[in-house]
């Protein structure tokens, strides 16, 4: 029996040391295509809110981090497979996400969604809209009523309503305003959605360590404010 | 790069795409040329060693063997290579992973399936975690490498099968007059007779292996295509100091002209080679070329 007991506290304190290794780098896995959360410089580095709020939590919670990007399309069985050990892209938590991966505390507010369209009368809720594939945004259009065409990337999705494939395109607002504004074909028409439950940092269900040193890392930037002066420069969003 | 390059947004036309055309994004579209070029140069032999080693097996007199060999070349010929590329590379990584999981961590009590998730020690992570990104950048180009060899592998393979039947009964038997045994014959008579053979289809595989190379994208290596997706893309001024249109269009007829200009060469090349394996040998090309040459 006390055998036993020693062998099984060898082995807890073995595992113990061999999890605290398993992250003495922690590969941040990025989609690098959606400004302003996350996307590539001039330099070829990622960059934007996520790059920057990455870089703060890894620092909080004394983690030596990595940055790599991997498409978005694959980017949840990429993560379960181990490429990388978080995925910080604009993730929205949702049920469905929930039941592969898990999630960190939302670090944005749910963000408003809308619509950006050619012109102002679109038919947003009888039209062709499109949305990025594996999207909060597009499960909403699949539910609506509209009819839906999904892209792998958001600059297809823009692409489609400037050839006229689709009437409108639905994406988070924040990644919406700079194209707007920059283009004078391109405006945001009707009104904003509210979608998902906020963008947290997905981790592998098995990774509760590491989930739980970053859910703390945010916990403590939105205390003291530097996720809301964070979320401002970038223009992300409501604040906390 | 330039050193008036600090503010792109005065400048003219030309100035500014020499500054556009230098930024540390562009290089990295320039070294993905270079990757896709490496990957060529290590998978064209690769798939011939294993094409050579296919049609050896497919034509072994032993039955296993050769059930081997021809069952190699059926289902890889016969399956979608996309379902290939997806699935060897996940299947090789957790294969590796777990044959390491299984020798340094014998203690390990958790199971390595919990969910979805695939879960070994932190020892038998390939690469290990904390190995520096180039090393998980090599680790994925070689798993991509072995998943190109095997799948073109196969096309070799059924290529070197029909040219080592396609070689003159005669001159084999001549070989046995002379006393030489059967690996003498195979080595110093059938293997070099059969290339003249083989090329034509060696040729084809080849080019079809250039236009694959895309598909390095879907195994997570950053190439030619992902770059010009990404580089092609609309650019907002808010996000760049060189914002720009969509000029996907115009990346992608830059892979148009070089994907087209290598194919060209390599047709080149394949005719010269051709010419060459053709001398003396007892075919219709060999013999027009001894009449010209007399």
């Amino acid at each position: 029996m006390k055998k036993l007991i020693l062998g099984t506290a060898a082995l807890a304190l073995s595992a113990g040391v061999a999890f605290a290794g398993s992250h003495s780098v922690v590969r941040m896995g990025t989609e690098g295509a959606y400004p302003p959360y996350n996307f590539i410089d001039d330099n070829g580095e990622v960059a934007g809110f996520e790059r920057e709020l990455g870089d703060e939590l890894c620092a909080r919670a004394e983690l030596t981090c990595e940055w790599v990007t991997n498409d978005w399309d694959s980017i949840i069985p990429n993560l379960v497979s181990g490429n990388y050990d978080t995925i910080i892209a604009g993730m929205s938590i949702t049920d469905e996400r929930k039941e592969k991966i898990d999630f960190t505390e939302n670090y944005t507010q749910p963000d408003p969604s809308a619509y950006l369209a050619m012109s102002a009368d679109a038919d947003l809720s009888g039209g062709v809209i499109a949305a990025q594939a594996n999207t909060i945004q597009a499960s909403f259009i699949a539910e609506s009523g509209a009819a839906l065409i999904e892209f792998a990337t958001p600059e297809e999705t823009i692409a489609a309503v400037r050839n006229g494939e689709a009437d409108a395109v639905l994406a988070d607002r924040a990644y919406l305003e700079p194209i707007a504004n920059e283009d004078a074909e391109l405006s945001i028409v009707g009104e904003a959605v509210l979608i998902g439950g906020g963008v947290g940092m997905g981790v592998r269900k098995s990774d509760t360590e590491l989930r739980d040193k970053f859910t703390a890392a945010i916990a403590s930037m939105k205390a003291d404010g530097s996720l809301n002066a964070l979320i401002t420069k970038w223009e992300i969003g409501e604040l906390f | 790069m330039f050193e008036f390059c600090t503010d792109p947004s005065t400048l003219d036309t030309l100035p500014w795409m020499a500054c556009y055309l230098t930024t540390g994004k562009q290089f990295g579209f320039y070294s993905a040329f270079g990757t896709v070029l490496l990957l060529l140069a290590i998978t064209a032999p690769v798939s011939l060693a294993f094409g050579f080693m296919g049609a050896m097996a497919a034509r072994a007199r032993n039955v296993i063997i050769s059930v081997i060999g021809k069952g190699y070349i059926a289902i890889v010929r016969g399956v979608p290579d996309i379902a290939f590329f997806l699935f060897f590379v996940i299947a090789f990584d957790q294969l590796f992973e777990y044959i390491r999981h299984k020798i340094k961590c014998p203690d390990w009590s958790e199971p390595i399936r919990q969910g979805n998730d695939f879960v070994v020690c932190a020892e038998a992570k390939l690469p290990l975690g904390s190995a520096p990104q180039w090393v998980h950048e090599t680790y994925g180009f070689s798993l991509a490498v072995l998943t190109f060899a095997i799948v073109f592998g196969a096309f070799a393979a059924n290529v070197l099968f029909g040219a080592m039947r396609a070689v003159p009964k005669a001159q084999l038997e001549t070989a046995a007059a002379y006393g030489m045994n059967e690996r003498q014959t195979f080595w110093r008579i059938l293997v070099p007779q059969m290339w003249v053979y083989a090329l034509p289809g060696l040729g084809n595989l080849w080019m079809v292996l250039i236009k694959a190379t895309p598909l390095l994208f879907l195994l997570g290596v950053e190439d030619i295509v992902y770059w010009a997706r990404e580089l092609g893309g609309t650019k907002t001024a808010k996000f760049t100091d060189y914002p720009h249109g969509d000029w996907r269009m115009w990346y992608f007829f830059a892979l148009l002209v070089f994907y087209l200009a290598f194919t060209w060469v390599s047709e080149k090349a394949l005719d010269r080679i051709m010419a060459h394996l053709t001398k003396g040998q007892a075919t219709t090309a060999g013999e027009a070329q001894r009449r010209a040459a007399a």
